[in-house]
């Protein structure tokens, strides 16, 4: 018990070292402008249609299952601004995350993790090429910029579900829908809501490459890397948001 | 036991400059009983084909990742290019590294990346002025060099064995290096491929002039390009001499890996 807590306290200094690296070698050339680019595409572009189906399912779920409630009370007219509220602050955010958890994170763990493996790392290393600049920094960087625009894309797609949620019983005119949602929507929603998104995004990539890059010797290890790089992505991501909606009640 | 340089090596005896790498009493641990290497010592003179032998698990990778600090040892020195480069910083520790050729037990190639691009890869990371046409010629030469210039649109999982290694080498030698270790160059070939790159070997040594390094197991490779055979055991050389002289050597334990 003491020990494993000392090896997860251990893990998490690792985990900070890490990451402050990032930072270091960020700005420091060289740039590998061409790599952080096709992460975009691999990290960003691929997971969109993922990203659309489960942001549509989420809008028109939450939509069902909000109005009985909303009738009870004889405020059905509600129904639009809650469900937007409830997706642009927090379900469309975390949803998506947990799924670039599950899908991006264990991807480079995986993959970073197969390459420490096979020594394609050590010989990136021995041919004086920076594997963290290259691997590492080109990946976190497409995690922090494509997860908020993935977030953003989830949103309306989730708004789009939630309308067809709410033409299952009734009948709406979509402008009237849009601007129902305007008027119960303020600007302060959507700023916390977006910052978190950046965080949730450099920690997906950030405990990808790190379990990745530090995955041990033997082919196991590249399973091991890819399972735990998505549980202890997905448990930061609840943290984080735990984290991010207090200082939002503070400061709001 | 360790042997004497006895009367063997006249290579090393008329070189009166550095030689190229120097190893001073390594010692290296692994976890907390795992002695790997405890006190090795070894030289490698300038345009000399060193080769080590020694069982599996002997501590030969070790031994070699130490030289371009992959591993850490624990104590003692390696000097290379009369530079101890356990004190080098990283960038300095870099620019040596371009000058190391080291070429992986397993080849190491790029899982994601075509031929091409393995070799380019590592060519543009230190010639960033270099066009692409440059960059093609260089790739397409170093291809040639081990023979395999049609491979170089396929992906590694598309290569056998013997294809990796030769791939693995050629992208080795595209940053000209004066020094290759060379981590098992054909173990897990057949005969005819083995015989092949232990050719490729002793002709890299001809034209580019360097000074290698060869693990093997594989005894024809070891009487083609061996100068000098060290044997390693217990962590610590234990016989030296060419060829010849290790064959007929009084230990059984050595002569037996010449059957
Ligand atoms: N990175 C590492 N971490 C822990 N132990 C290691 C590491 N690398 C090597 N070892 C241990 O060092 C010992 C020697 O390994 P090494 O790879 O040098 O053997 P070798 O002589 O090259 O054998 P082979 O001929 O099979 O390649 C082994 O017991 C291995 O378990
Ligand atoms: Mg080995």
């Amino acid at each position: 018990m003491i020990l494993s807590l000392k090896n997860t306290f251990a893990q998490i200094g690792n985990a900070t070292l890490f990451a402050s690296r990032f930072f270091k070698e960020l700005i420091v050339p060289p740039y590998e402008a061409k790599e952080f680019l096709k992460q975009c595409y691999i990290i960003g572009y691929k997971s969109f249609p993922l990203v659309a189906i489960t942001g549509f399912i989420m809008g028109l779920v939450l939509t069902i299952q909000s109005r009985p409630t909303l009738v009870t009370f004889g405020a059905e007219s509600w129904l639009p601004g809650m469900v937007a509220l409830s997706l642009i602050r927090e379900i469309a955010p975390v949803i998506t995350a947990l799924i670039c958890a599950g899908k991006i994170s264990s991807g480079i763990g995986a993959e970073l993790g197969s390459m420490k493996v096979t020594e394609q790392i050590d010989a990136m290393e021995v041919s004086a090429i920076n594997p963290y600049n290259y691997l590492v920094v080109t990946r976190i960087l497409a995690c922090t910029l494509m997860v908020p625009i993935l977030v953003i894309f989830a949103d309306a797609i989730g708004l789009v579900g939630g309308y067809a949620g709410i033409n299952i019983k009734g009948d709406v005119n979509f402008y009237r829908y849009l601007s129902q949602i305007i008027q119960s929507l303020e600007f302060s929603d959507l700023i916390p809501a977006t910052i978190k998104t950046f965080f949730f995004g450099f920690f997906i990539g950030m405990i990808g490459c790190f379990k990745g890059f530090n995955a041990a010797n033997g082919t196991e290890s590249v399973g091991r890397a890819a399972n735990s790089a998505v549980v202890t992505a997905s448990l930061s991501i609840f943290i984080i948001d735990m984290i991010a909606v207090q200082l939002t009640d503070l400061i709001y | 036991m360790i042997k004497e340089k006895k009367n063997s090596d006249p290579k090393s005896k008329d070189k009166n400059q550095a030689p190229i790498i120097e190893i001073k009493n390594l010692h290296k641990t692994f976890g907390k009983d795992n002695k790997v290497l405890q006190g090795v010592n070894l030289t490698v003179n300038k345009g000399e084909d060193l080769v080590i032998l020694g069982r599996s698990g002997s501590g030969k990778s070790v031994t070699i990742k130490c030289i371009v600090g992959l591993i850490n040892p624990d104590k003692g020195e390696i000097k290379v290019f009369d530079e101890n480069i356990l004190n080098l910083s990283k960038s300095e520790l870099n620019k040596m590294r371009v000058k190391i050729g080291f070429l992986f037990q397993s080849a190491a190639l790029y899982d994601s990346m075509s031929v091409r691009e393995n070799l380019a890869f590592t060519l543009r990371a230190h010639k960033r002025d270099l066009t692409a046409d440059e960059v093609e010629n260089e790739v397409i030469e170093a291809l040639e060099n081990v023979g395999l210039s049609d491979a170089i649109d396929k992906m590694p999982a598309e290569l056998s064995g013997g294809m990796r290694k030769r791939i693995g080498l050629a992208r080795t030698l595209i940053l000209k290096p004066e020094i290759i270790l060379y981590d098992e160059p054909t173990t897990g070939l057949d005969t005819i491929t083995s015989r092949e790159i232990s050719e490729l070997i002793l002709d890299i040594k001809h034209k580019q002039k360097t000074s290698s390094i060869i693990i093997t197991h594989d005894m024809a490779c070891a009487k083609l390009t061996a100068d000098r055979i060290m044997v390693l055991k217990d962590g610590k050389i234990h016989a030296e001499g060419t060829y010849e002289e290790l064959e007929k050597d009084e230990d059984e334990w050595v002569r037996s890996f010449f059957e």
